[in-house]
């Protein structure tokens, strides 16, 4: 028996790290893989707050961390996207305190819409990046992602995959403690505000602290050999280490922790020491890339590993150059709707009236699965008003009165209310209709708080903003609230039948939501009420 | 590699959401380490809380490298509905052993049907059964059960847990 060793998840040993660092405050926007670390956070005593989106979060987190604090920034691969603003100045203006991105990527999409390789936000803006490849290193790794970010000035961005995410495996503690930030607020105006005269010369600074970086990493701890026969080397980083130690346990392994900036002459001796070079990564070539770049050769995997996640088997294949067609477990039973769920009744009656819908990202996704097969298009978070008002633009006046862009209220909180204001702004010619799913909860990541439920993160009584009140008050005459079935088959189809801007909010509250989130409650109230 | 001997016990558990399959491989891997193995385990979250299907991997043994069972390697494929054992028998390695709630089904009959009121057995606890027949097979000892079955169930509800816990050890035998 090891007491001492906890079976923790990835997310789990990620937050247990970040309230060892002393982190001041962790915020984000929830999202699979990713959720789970701030709820175990505030769980354990940390200070975390869900923002409405990930751009918001972020730019709390910089906030933080300009104040001499410790921040904790989270989000799925996907959620970068939307921070991508922020993130990409913050790389040049560095930070006072700490400021740790945890950029949870997705590949295979066990549940993402595309599995896009963040490894690719760290090149293109210059932001230092760490891989753990189990739980133990992510719990390491994001304790010197603080040390690092504080030492360096610099935001650092903390790759996790779904695999590290939520796996679990046996985490040993550090003895060490870190002492508490220092917060306090140091004027410097050249440094933060990225007016263009400004923005010049913190280039400069950033590329001056990488190539730092990039030295220091060429003898970090952070990337380990595994001492083999020097028949076969392999380079690798994150999961992909786990499955290459199982593939081929006796080849000699490079395990680069630290992948942005790469310690390039520590990886050319490597390859020199070894009789074949072989670079293995999950998703896009991206230590490919950059190794041939700089003139160290290496082998890649053939382009039908770059779908998916790896594996044990995948690995041996690539090493064995088989290309031959993978055995693939079927998925099973796909996800449905819930029974019972309100939902389901919403996409019944899109489909008795024939609307064209434009969908967006959240449980009620799965309407545009059979039986339903009422979801017309459906892009990333938010776009369901914008596709919406291009689709009424351009169709015919028959066709585009049956568009109706539907988005359910985390998401519209998240990113629909500037599609609200663009819809307000530029009406199409024959109006819009945006149907609001308000089932009071983020069902789709496993019943989150946002600013539409009256409840902060941990569930604690907080202002609620109802969104009937924010399109009336951004211009939207017609605005109906209804419950679901004949009442929002009758708002429907009387809105159709115009050709003004209409919000009809369909207020039904998640099944699931009795089970899993508790009454809201006030400062003080007993927990097992 | 390893000399032909075996390290590693690899579990695929496999189920459909709401039947507990997250729960019950997490009451195994705390039984594993508190046996003293090295364990690694492994899941998918998300679309599958709305009823799809959900795997989960469980690998114990001195050294566990990925957490994800290789394909053809899972010494067991533990379902907990017979509909998810068809697709998922690729999993499992030659002479790899198949557990199904079918000898409860034939006793108690199909879960949602069971009568809360009259029988031990209930929708919540199926899972824990199913690991009293698992259990027939791994060498956990009987306190680590004990211990990892506490350490997962709502409080008061360890003693009725325990019992189909033995109900699943006395059918898995049977």
């Amino acid at each position: 028996m090891q007491p001492d060793r906890k079976l923790l998840s990835g997310n789990e040993a990620l937050a247990t790290a970040a309230l060892h660092a002393g982190i001041t405050m962790g915020s984000g926007y929830p999202g699979t893989p990713s959720s789970e670390i701030l709820e175990e956070f505030n769980k354990g005593g940390g200070f975390a707050r869900w923002s409405p989106n990930e751009k918001v979060a972020l730019e709390v987190g910089i906030g933080v961390a300009f104040a001499g604090g410790r921040a904790l920034v989270t989000m799925k691969h996907v959620g970068v996207n939307v921070a991508a603003d922020p993130y990409f100045s913050v790389a040049y203006t560095g930070v006072d305190g700490a400021l740790v991105i945890v950029s949870a990527d997705d590949p295979g999409m066990s549940s993402s819409q595309n599995e896009q390789d963040n490894r690719r936000f760290a090149l293109a803006a210059g932001m230092p990046t760490i891989e753990p490849s189990n739980s133990q290193e992510t719990y390491d790794f994001f304790l010197e992602a603080v040390r690092l970010s504080e030492e360096w000035h610099s935001p650092v961005m903390f790759r996790m995959t779904t695999r590290v995410c939520h796996s679990k495996s046996l985490v040993k503690f550090a003895d060490e403690s870190f002492a508490p930030p220092k917060p306090g607020f140091t004027r410097n105006i050249p440094g933060r505000v990225m007016i263009p005269a400004h923005a010049r010369p913190a280039h400069r600074r950033m590329r001056d602290r990488l190539a730092k970086l990039q030295a220091w990493n060429e003898t970090s701890a952070l990337n380990t050999v595994h001492e083999g026969d020097a028949a076969l080397g392999i380079i690798t980083s994150g999961i992909s280490y786990v499955h290459v130690r199982e593939a081929a346990p006796d080849a000699r392994v490079l395990k680069l922790g630290m992948t942005y900036p790469l310690p390039f002459e520590r990886i050319r001796q490597f390859a020199q020491s070894v009789k074949r070079c072989v670079v293995i990564e999950e998703g896009d070539p991206y230590l490919v890339e950059q190794l041939r770049m700089n003139g160290i050769a290496v082998e890649d995997k053939p382009e039908a590993f770059r779908f998916g996640e790896l594996n044990v088997n995948r690995v041996r294949r690539i090493l064995a150059n088989d290309t031959s067609p993978e055995t693939v477990i079927k998925g099973g039973k796909p996800p449905e709707l819930c029974a019972g769920c309100p939902h389901r009744m919403t996409f019944l009656t899109l489909n008795r009236l024939n609307c064209i819908v434009s969908g967006d990202i959240g449980c009620y996704t799965l309407g545009a699965l059979p039986p339903f097969e009422a979801m017309d298009s459906q892009l990333c978070m938010g776009a369901s008003i914008g596709i919406g008002l291009g689709l009424r633009h351009t169709l015919p006046q028959n066709e585009a009165r049956r568009v109706v862009s539907v988005i359910g209220d985390s998401t519209f909180f998240h990113s629909g209310l500037t599609g609200i204001a663009e819809m307000v702004y530029n009406p199409p010619k024959n109006g819009h209709i945006v149907l609001i799913l308000d089932n009071g909860t983020t069902a789709m990541t496993g019943m989150q708080e946002h600013p539409g439920t009256g409840r902060s993160l941990d569930h604690m009584a907080a202002q609620q903003i109802l969104p009937e009140d924010v399109v009336r008050a951004m211009g939207v005459a017609n605005v109906k609230t209804v419950g679901y079935g004949r009442e929002l088959e009758d708002a429907l189809s009387e809105a159709m039948a115009q050709d003004a801007v209409t919000v009809i909010v369909m207020r039904q509250p998640c099944r699931l939501m009795k089970v899993k989130t508790p009454a809201p409650k006030c400062e003080g109230e007993n927990d097992d009420e | 590699m390893n000399n032909g001997k075996r390290t590693v016990t690899n579990v695929v558990f496999a189920g459909l959401g709401g039947l507990g399959v997250l729960k019950a491989s997490d009451i195994f891997a705390d039984c594993a380490v508190f046996d003293g193995y090295d364990v690694k385990k492994s899941e998918i979250h998300g679309m599958s809380q709305r009823g799809g299907s959900v795997t989960s991997d469980v690998r114990f043994g001195d050294e566990v490298w990925s957490p994800m069972v290789p394909l053809g390697e899972a010494d067991f494929l533990v379902a907990f509905d017979e509909t998810q054992v068809d697709h998922n028998r690729p999993v499992l390695r030659e002479g790899g052993l198949i557990i199904t709630p079918e000898r409860l089904v034939g006793i108690y009959g199909p879960m949602n049907e069971l009568n809360e009121q009259t029988l031990p057995l209930t929708t919540r606890n199926f899972n824990v059964a199913i690991l009293g027949m698992l259990s027939l097979h791994v060498p956990f000892a009987q306190d680590n059960w004990e211990k990892a079955i506490r350490a997962n169930v709502p409080e008061g509800t360890y003693d009725q847990n325990l019992s189909v816990f033995h109900l699943g050890r006395r059918f898995g035998t049977e």
